[in-house]
């Protein structure tokens, strides 16, 4: 094919600007909402300008967008090493065991923080009722006591978590900008798409390219060091609802893999990337299953009433052993693979008895109480994901009365939720861990300057909204180390910055040059939309990499087919067309898409065993391998020969048992 | 459930530079249509029905109709978001409703002053575990 390339002769030239800063904050999420608190304290007094860009606007950005009706890492009482032992459990057997204690031993101050601003928490009273967080009561950091939905969830009024956690990064960036003269440091609704390497000093990441999303301006960032939090990968796999319903995905739509696809085109190593999560939830408006399970100790049961966990045991004990010994403490991905036993077997619908877990509670409590607990069940959805309510509307639900059906979702790629999927960074250096795993600092990638956090940080999950929180703040803390050693780097751009726009605008210049070839722009066969982009990118993916379609099974023979039309379709991605700058976010949304996707796809076909049956299955290696496979994979795309490397890297244990 | 705008009550920001829904959508769907001063949803298959754009509308004009792939017509779920609380109104199909109120923020809109009362940082602990508010964390036993 021939190669397109944009010189401005048929699209307009954008306005270009250029910002010099010393830490560039990518994303706008939980992860840098702590990373801009904790950067400008450290950064102002010094004169390190910290700048924050966000493809939306920060008071409604990220995965918390819409809220939260829990936040899941709080450790209290407890001892970070007993959640490293929960998170090595869930995610069968392999982390990075300093990186998760040292997201344990920070998240509780995040926490105290969000309750300081404002955020309310629900309390335990000593009669053992539960306050909403409007009600007085001592907070967290005075030994309040939280309610606990789990051993490391406590409840929340969360509906406004991200505006309030927006507010103090904001106020924080605004403190830095006045303290270093910068005359704007935080952009909104300038989409990052590309990471420029310095060309003079070898792997080292040098500045970010991007664009507005509401005018005709390119932007080029250069930085000392920058923060890739963008969050984690979704829309990859064709989702289960394909028309309009394809909007209500279970992890935010706008996560496009930006995070792993910008790091891997740098050459940083990812690790972990066949992980991905496949949350059981209720059907279709994916509403959350967690507050139904721990709080209200709902069971949920196939259609014949007999629950799968118990049923199932036995045989899925003598398939995964030590992966499904204990029936208390079944990990996520197991319990996901008992549910499907049954599924396959016709006895669905899988059913959530959210009218038993009511009548149970009932029992004890008063009818104010009973109300009570109502409006706290409904507030789980109202809270985080409002269209499940409008499904339990829609079907005249109610879930005192009526059963309500879970399923499990189209597959998804994060770091921060319960999968481990992202890139392989330096981690602390006082917790025994092998030199190998530390070089110099922390959350820093393989490539010089480039750190991240959050969904970005691989074999490190179960860190959730607060997790990420403090995690932007650990790599805060070593980017203002890394400027303070370095205080004469000067970043270098290794292009021209007329190429470089003109790279971003290139679906700009083809539409336009292609346009009126056909009498309808939507069908030519000059280019590709960004909708056909995402459409063939999730069939291949669905259908060869372990998607719904064929119950998450793939195998070696459909993993190298599947690549095969991968590479074709990065290949078609040089012609992506769009007509408006919306059209231009989709187009470079969906490429970084196929980025994540393929990375996902070659991980699964390195890793020979089926780590985490219940997300997804190798057929030709259907079997938990512990002799040879327990243990990190590595992926580097090599930027000399333009080929992806795959190697095995030690696991090791810091924890014992 | 995508979002959509109601005619008569949208009156396109009062001709501002962009409207309150466009300002806010994370995923960039609302537009204005300059020729009649009214905003849509210009993509609903990507609407996440995070209610974003509902909960901000000056005007109350825009609510959320359920994803016609999986939900029968007829009910709704309606926010009335204010400075300390949120009121919501869930209209199921058979017409019965249900009402909840829910605390969303302790303190005042825009009151957080995120360094008041905090110590300064100690560049001798930059390398070491902790935050600049935090000076010692737990280690591995």
């Amino acid at each position: 094919m021939e190669l397109e390339t944009c010189t401005f002769s048929y699209c307009q030239r954008p306005e270009i600007v250029e910002i010099e800063t010393d830490i560039l904050l990518i994303g706008g999420g939980m992860a840098n909402c702590g990373a801009a608190f904790e950067a400008a304290r450290w950064a102002t007094p010094k004169g390190i300008k910290v700048t924050l860009v966000d493809k939306a606007a920060m008071d409604r950005s990220g995965a918390v967008a819409m809220g939260l009706s829990a936040i899941n890492t709080y450790m209290g009482e407890n001892d970070p090493a007993d959640y490293v032992k929960y998170v090595r459990g869930d995610l069968m057997g392999i982390t990075r065991e300093d990186l998760v204690y040292d997201v344990g031993r920070h998240v509780d101050d995040s926490v105290h923080l969000f309750e300081e601003w404002g955020l309310p928490v629900w309390k335990r009273a000593d009669d053992g009722h539960t306050m909403d967080g409007a009600q007085p009561a001592k907070k967290l950091a005075e030994g309040g006591k939280p309610v606990r939905s789990g051993k490391w969830q406590i409840m929340i009024n969360g509906e406004s978590y991200k505006v309030i956690v927006a507010e103090a990064a904001k106020k924080a960036l605004e403190y830095n900008r006045q303290g270093t003269g910068q005359e704007q440091n935080l952009y909104e609704r300038v989409f990052i798409v590309k990471l420029l390497p310095d060309p003079k000093i070898a792997n080292r990441v040098a500045a970010a390219v991007g664009f507005s999303v509401r005018e005709n301006k390119a932007y080029v960032f250069k930085a000392k060091c920058m923060l890739l939090a963008a969050g984690g990968a979704v829309n990859c796999f064709r989702p289960r609802s394909v028309a309009e319903g394809q909007g209500r995905a279970w992890y935010p739509v706008w996560n496009a893999g930006s995070t792993y696809a910008m790091a891997a085109q740098m050459g940083a190593e990812l690790v972990l990337m066949e992980n991905r999560f496949v949350p059981a939830r209720f059907k279709d408006g994916y509403g959350p299953v967690g507050a139904w399970f721990l709080f209200f100790k709902a069971k949920a049961t196939n259609a014949l009433g007999e629950d799968y966990c118990v049923t199932h045991f036995e045989s899925t004990k003598a398939k995964y052993g030590k992966y499904c010994s204990d029936p208390h403490k079944l990990g996520t991905a197991i319990r996901n693979h008992m549910m499907m036993l049954d599924m396959k077997a016709g006895k669905g619908p899988i059913l959530m008895n959210t009218h038993n877990a009511m009548a149970e509670l009932g029992k004890t409590m008063d009818a104010k109480q009973i109300k009570h607990l109502e409006a706290e069940a409904w507030e789980d959805f109202l809270d985080m994901c409002i269209g499940q309510a409008g499904v339990w509307a829609g079907y005249n639900i109610d879930p005192s009365k009526t059963p309500s059906e879970i399923m499990p979702t189209e597959p998804y790629l994060l770091g921060s939720h319960a999968g481990c999927a992202g890139i392989w960074v330096s981690g602390p250096d006082d917790l025994g861990a092998p030199k190998e795993w530390n070089w110099g600092y922390n959350r820093m990638s393989t490539v010089k300057g480039l750190f991240t956090a959050g969904d970005g940080v691989g074999a490190s999950g179960h860190k959730f909204s607060s997790g990420s929180h403090a995690e932007g703040r650990i790599a805060a803390k070593a980017m203002v180390a890394l400027c303070l050693d370095e205080p004469n780097y000067k970043p270098t751009l290794s292009k021209s910055i007329d190429e470089l726009a003109g790279e971003i605008y290139l679906p700009f210049e083809i539409y336009e040059k292609y346009k009126n070839y056909s009498t309808d722009p939507a069908t030519n066969p000059y280019y590709i939309r960004p909708k056909m982009l995402q459409a063939r990118l999730q069939k291949i993916m669905d259908e060869y990499v372990g998607g719904v379609s064929t119950w998450y099974m793939t195998s070696k023979t459909m993993l190298e087919k599947g690549l095969e039309q991968l590479v074709m379709l990065k290949e078609d991605s040089l012609k992506m067309a769009a007509a408006d700058l919306h059209e231009l976010m989709r187009c470079w949304e969906n490429y970084h898409r196929i980025w994540a996707g393929e990375s996902h796809a070659r991980h699964i076909l390195f890793r020979e065993d089926s780590r985490y049956p219940g997300y997804y299955y190798r057929g030709d290696f259907d079997l938990v391998d512990d002799t040879n496979w327990k243990c990190f994979t590595i992926s580097k795309f090599n930027l000399k020969t333009q080929q992806w490397e795959l190697s095995k890297r030690d696991y090791v244990q810091l924890i014992p048992d | 459930m995508p979002s959509f705008v109601m005619t008569e009550k949208c009156d396109g920001c009062k001709g501002q530079e962009k409207t309150a829904c466009m300002y806010i959508c994370p995923n960039d769907l609302m537009k204005l249509d300059r020729d009649r001063m009214k905003a849509f949803n210009q993509e609903v298959e990507q609407c996440w029905e995070c209610y974003n754009c509902v909960k901000i509308c000056p005007q109350q004009a825009i609510e959320i109709r359920g994803y016609q792939d999986f939900i029968p017509l007829g009910g709704n779920v309606i926010p009335m978001r204010g400075s300390d609380s949120i009121m919501w109104t869930v209209k199921f199909r058979n017409g019965s409703l249900k009402r909840f109120k829910f605390p969303i923020r302790t303190t005042a809109e825009g009151s957080v002053d995120p360094y008041k009362g905090k110590p300064e940082p100690d560049f001798n602990t930059l390398k070491k575990p902790g935050f600049f508010n935090l000076a010692s964390v737990k280690s591995i036993k």
